[in-house]
Formats: C-alpha cells, structure tokens, sequence
C-alpha cells in the first residue's frame, strides 16, 4: 500500500496543475454554453411585447458548478478509483467475481415471493383504499410493460426482428375484447385467449408480406403498419367508436363466480361482507396479469429450448446460414411474429378489462417506441433484465408523478411526469454508456455438454431483421 | 450428353448441364457443364474470378441460373432439379449441405448449439412442430438427446469436443473452419459443398482438414465438392478436378491428368502470346471436331 501511495504524492503537484486547469477549461466552456441559454431570458411583457432580461447569478452557479465539478473529478476523485485499481491489481483480485451473493443466487425465489406478497403487505400497510394507487400504478401498470416486452423480445431479443409497430398488436388485443364483449356478452377468460389468438392472425397477415424486407425497411414498414391499424381504428367510427373509443367494456370476474360489477348479486365485496372499493378488482387483476407474465415468461423459455427458439436465434445471428441449413427462414420468422403478437394481444384485452375503456390514444407509436426501450435497455433475450428496465422506466415515470416537492424547488407550475421522455432519453444514454448491451447482457446457452457458461453479449448479435 | 437422365448412372451424384448464369452485362459462368461422382471428392478449381463460388450459388440455390440443370440423385434413387428448388429446400430435401468462403458460424450461440440448430428440421418434426414438445407428448425428449449425441460424435471427429460450451464466436480461425464443416453434416447432407475449407489455415491445421474430409467420405460415404486454391488440399485428397477459367471448364480429369494439362498451365501461371494463339487454335479445333 505504501508502495503504490508514495509515488502518487509525488505526482500530485502535477494532477493538481492540471485539475486547475481543466476546471479553469470547463468554466469558460460553461460559460460559452450557458451564456445565451440560462444568462439570458426572454419573455412577454404586458403589451405582448418580447423583451429580455439577465440572470447573471444563475449563469454564475451554472459555471461554478461546472468549474469546480471538473476540478473535483480530475484533482481527487481520479486519483483515488485510479490508486484503487492499482492496489487491486496489485493484490491479485480479478474484477469479476465469480461466487454470487446468497441474494444472486436466489434472485428468482424472492422476486417472485415479494410480488406474491406486495397486494397483501400494501393493503396491511396503506389499508384498502390506500393501497390502489400502489396496486394499480406500481403493480399493474409496471407488469403490463413486462408482459409487452417480454413479448416483444421474441421478436426482437431472440429473432432480430426490429419491430416498431409492437402497438398494433396491443390495440387488436385491446379492441378484440372491447368490441367482442360488448357484441356478443362474452366474458374475460373466454375473450382472453381468442384476442391472443386474433393478435397472432393479425401478426402473421402483417407479418407476411413486411419479413421478406430486412434491417431498416422492415423497421420503417412494421412502423407503417402500427400506425395504419391506429388510422384504421380511429376512422371507422360505426365499429370502432373512432376517437371517442369504446367505454364501458364489462370487467374481469373471478371465473363467473364472484363479479365485481357494483349491481351484481354476486359482488365480491359484498359476498364476503367487505366495504365497498374498487381496490378489491385491482389486487384481482394485478394476480391475472402476474400469471399472464408467468406464463409468457414459461412459454418463452421452453421455446428457446425447443428447436423453433434456437432457429430465432440462429436467425438473429446470421440469416443465410440458416437458409443453408435447411430453415425455413420465413416460417420462422412468422411464429415468432406471431408468438409476440399473441403476447401482446393478451396484454391488449387485459388492458382494455383493467381500463373499462380503449381509445387509438393509448395505442401510440410512443408505446411502441417505450416498449421497444425497455427491451434494448434491459439487454435483448434477457428476460430478467427486461424486467428489471420496466420496473425501473415505468416505475420512474409513475414515480415522477409523486415527485410533489419539486414543485417548492421549481415554482407551482412545474409538472414533474412532463420531464419522463427527458429521463428516458437520459437513462438510455447512462446505460448505453456504461452497459452497452444493456443490463443483462450475456445470453444463457439452451443445451450444454459439461458446464452452463453464460455468453458473453461481445459474441452475440442484433440482427439485421 | 443429350440422352441425360435415362444413362445417368447410380454412381453420378450430382450433374450440371449447360450452366449458364449472367450478371447484367457479366457472363459468370458460360454453358458450364460438369459432374460429382458418388463417394468421391470432386474439386473445382481455377484462377481467382474464375465463377467457382458462382457455381456454388447456383448448386446451393443462392442464385437462381439464368439457365441449364443441375441434377441430384439421392441415394434412395430420388432425383431433384435444384435449380427449382429454393436454397433451404436443397438442404432439407435434396441434402445438399454447403460452407461459406467468409465462414458463417452462430457466433453468438455455443458450438454445441450450431450443431443443433443444423438438426432443426429434424428436430421440428419430433417435436410435433413444437406443439407437442411444449405439452410434453411424443418422442421430442428422445430425439433431443439423440441429437446431442450425434453433434458429440462430430465435434469428436472435428476435435472440437473441449470447446463444446464456449461461443462459437471464440474458436480461432481454423477451428471455426472444422465447426462449419461439422454442422454442414449435422444436417445429415449426401453432398457436401465446401467454399475454400482451407483458406487461411497454417499447414497443419490443412493436415488436419485433410483428415477430416477423408474421414467423412470414407466413413459417412458423403460425396464432396470443393472450391479451393490450397493445391497442397486439392491434390492430396480429391478423386477428380474440375478447372475453370472465366466461367468455362477449361479442363477435367484426375489430378495427374489435370495438373499436367497445358490449359491449366497457361491459365494458371500464364503464357506468352504466341504461346497462347496455340492453345486457343488447339481449343477452336476441339469445339469444332
């Protein structure tokens, strides 16, 4: 230890020469960047004139800031990971580990235990009627987001395919159910599974003539064919309700056994002597969507195993060997379009269950655009990452909305949930940087001979659609 | 030449007639005609631009000719036009395997995994397409592990079965080379196409690969077809050479026969111009005989 200090006190006039003036550098480029943007402000006075003011002590803390942050970093903080690394090597540990914490090990027992255990721990804590904005906007809108990726990653993570019309599929979930139960009176349980089945149809009609295109011009296409099924819904008034939507779309029931309608004889509350709330159907649906989630994810993993999934991926990785071992490469490409459009129609029609009301709006290419970010983000094929990047994307939004003290540090009319896309953008850059094949990035091999050994995410592809 | 089909003998495994393919204005492969014989190792060779690769394509279906025939006999006596067939139905159904100049592995999957993936179609129909593997019904499980082991056998062969869990993206070049000619026959192929298999490789490395292809023809009975510059490779192991030269067979014979034709000399190493007037009378007088 003394050896590796010792000559760093003896560098040190010179890094702290250079913090100076590396401080110095990045004051003036503050100062060059901020001048017009935060030293000058413009704004309307009473005769709607535009006049400007300045903010010079803004503009100083903006430059400060700058300055002694650059300082800091060069001058100590540097030095130190710097002197750590060195002493590190020096004693011979490697920076990776091996051995996992016990918590590592059993990531996926007390994930699942924590989500089987939120609804009941946030009812005992926040009671009933509290426990809602937990339950619906922390519970089930973050598995919504889940269950989409998820679904999106077969078709993305595993198959290369760059999708941006994922939405589509969602909106023919979501409408399948609305238009379908209120036509025919037919329940949840029953609609579910025909909207997946309607989904993946719909996935192979588009899927058909848009896979013969690769990379770019599939993207753009997929892109075209989310918004024409928006278009579509939105001006086919006499079906679809046009931009009103559809309201009033009947609620899941426990299997016909319990309703949850207010009207029903067989209210749950009141067949069990509860008060009246709405909490009650949430914590229901938000167990329907964790076992839909369950159940994309065991699909999922089985199908990797099987042939199919290892044809997705081999596909992902180079398309013409494929076709030089005797694949189909257009049938494959189809059931994994398919299996994705079929995820996302059951998130569809549960949505429009959870919502009693779907309009084109909730159907936007920025859907689209979240989900396919939450896929890249969380590292493609990795579905624990996946899930790890939704709670962390949907969460912080709906996270943002409770952010209520910063409008004492911002004025009254500052509206935090106004600045996600700003975060989004910025979490994409932080972990592009740091993680560029994000959070997970290695892929598990489906079949071994000696030993399960992770591979590295340097090897694996995107695919080139 | 014409009777075709009807003389064609069990032992001729593969028959091109009349070759033609045409880029744009560029005539790759002029009128080619040419035949592999069962069980045996056939090499095409020629200078660089010659149109072997071109061959390849059009063999494997990655082009579609412009014109002629490419015939496969199967060992069960079926017969399939491969120039009608698309290029994952040659592999599937006429077994006609192939391996890439620019090798093409699944550099993310592990090598245990390019060989399964080579077993898809296989695979597909025991898993009831999928269905019934995911239920859990039929003889998926068994043929799962059937598949296992036949990709063992051949990462035995290819020597490859220390590497068998790491990505295939991580074996140096020459094993690469040994993994895709071990996954073109996990596909369970009667002809094996290979694009240069030895280009790149050290001389032993070549040694080696020479072994291999020995070794498959002798012990799986898989006829070959190679395109290679390695003369060390081609004369070593191949039955019969083919020679073209700018999209033409140029000459066609056993490799003592061939490596002393003085049309693959002058191709070869090139000749002086009254030098070349001769071979060129000496070839007008062949056409015209």
């Amino acid at each position: 230890m003394t050896n590796a200090q010792s000559p760093a006190k003896e560098a040190a006039p010179g890094v702290m020469a250079q913090a100076v003036k590396e401080g110095l550098f990045a004051g003036i480029l503050a100062f060059g960047m901020f001048l017009l943007y935060v030293g000058i402000e413009t704004y309307q006075n009473i005769d709607n004139a535009l006049v400007w003011r300045t903010r010079w002590g803004l503009l100083a803390i903006f430059v400060a800031v700058s300055a002694i942050g650059r300082f800091l970093v060069v001058g100590f903080f540097k030095p130190r990971i710097d002197r750590r690394k060195l002493a590190k090597a020096k004693a011979g540990i490697p920076e990776v580990s091996d051995d996992k914490g016990f918590f590592h090990r059993n990531f996926l027992k007390i994930a699942m235990l924590a989500l089987v255990l939120y609804p009941p721990v946030v009812v005992s804590l926040y009671g009933v009627q509290g426990s809602l904005k937990f339950v619906d906007n922390f519970g089930i809108q973050i598995l919504i987001y889940v269950m989409l990726a998820w679904g999106l990653n077969v078709v993305v993570g595993l198959a290369g395919l760059l999708d941006l019309g994922y939405v589509a599929f969602y909106a023919v979930g979501a409408y399948s159910y609305a238009l379908l139960s209120q036509t025919f009176g037919l329940s949840f349980w029953v609609l579910l599974p025909m909207a997946g089945i309607l989904a993946a149809f719909w996935g192979i009609i588009l899927g058909f003539p848009v896979l013969r295109l690769r990379g770019d011009y599939l993207a753009i296409v997929t892109l075209a064919f989310g918004e024409i099924i928006r278009l579509v819904l939105m001006n086919w008034t006499e079906v679809t309700g046009g931009t009103a939507g559809i309201s009033g779309i009947a609620k899941a029931s426990i299997f016909g056994i319990w309703s949850f309608d207010v009207g029903a004889s067989n209210n749950f509350a009141r067949s069990f002597g509860l008060p009246m709330s709405s909490a009650y159907y949430k914590i229901f649906l938000f167990y329907v969507i964790l076992a839909l989630c369950l159940i994309t994810a065991y699909v999922t993993i089985k199908l990797r195993s099987m042939p199919i999934g290892r044809a997705w991926e081999a596909l992902r990785e180079d398309e013409i060997a494929c076709r030089s071992l005797g694949i189909d490469t257009v049938k494959t490409k189809l059931t994994a379009f398919a299996i994705g459009a079929m995820f996302g129609g059951f998130a569809g029609s549960f949505f429009a269950a959870r919502q009693g009301f779907v309009s084109p709006e909730s159907f936007v290419f920025l859907e689209s655009a979240v989900i396919l970010a939450i896929v890249v983000l969380g590292g493609m094929g990795s579905l624990t990452g996946i899930a790890v990047a939704a709670i962390v994307m949907v969460g912080g939004t709906e996270l943002l909305r409770e952010m209520e003290f910063l409008k004492h540090v911002f004025g009254e009319d500052f509206t935090p949930e106004l600045y996600r896309m700003l975060l989004f953008g910025l979490a994409m850059v932080a972990v592009m940087l740091f993680k560029p094949r994000g959070f997970v990035g290695s892929r598990q091999p489906t079949a071994f001979l000696k030993e399960r050994k992770s591979v590295s995410g340097s090897f694996t592809k995107e695919g080139h659609g | 030449m014409t009777s075709g089909n009807t003389t064609m003998t069990r032992d001729t495994i593969l028959k091109v007639e009349h070759l033609s393919m045409r880029f744009g204005g560029l005539m790759a492969i002029n009128d080619l005609s040419l035949e592999a014989r069962r069980g045996e190792i056939t090499a095409l060779i020629g200078p660089n631009g010659a149109g072997k690769t071109t061959v390849f394509n059009c063999i494997t279906g990655f082009y579609k000719p412009t014109m002629g025939m490419i015939t496969m006999n199967r060992r069960n006596g079926e017969q399939h036009l491969l120039e009608r067939l698309s290029d994952f139905e040659i592999t599937k159904k006429a077994k006609v395997a192939r391996t890439f100049q620019n090798i093409r592995l699944f550099s993310g999957l592990t090598v245990l995994e390019n060989l399964l993936v080579a077993q898809h179609n296989k695979l597909m129909k025991a898993s009831g397409y999928t269905v019934m593997g995911l239920l859990g019904i039929g003889s998926y499980k068994r043929e799962a592990e059937g598949s296992i082991e036949l990709a063992r056998q051949w990462l035995e062969k290819a020597d490859l079965i220390d590497r068998a869990d790491d990505p295939a993206g991580d074996l140096p070049y020459g094993a690469q080379r040994r993994l895709e000619i071990a996954r073109a026959m996990c596909t369970g192929p009667e002809l094996l196409c290979l694009d240069e298999p030895a280009a790149g490789l050290n001389p032993k490395e070549s040694l080696a690969l020479n072994t291999l292809l020995n070794s498959i023809r002798d012990e799986t009975g898989t006829s070959i077809l190679l395109i290679e510059h390695d003369m060390s490779v081609v004369m070593e192991i191949s039955d019969h050479v083919v020679v073209l030269e700018y999209g033409q067979k140029i000459s066609d014979g056993t490799p003592d026969h061939v490596k002393n034709d003085p049309k693959v000399i002058a191709a070869y190493l090139g000749v002086d111009d009254d030098e070349l007037e001769e071979v060129m009378h000496e070839e007008l007088d062949g056409g015209s005989l």
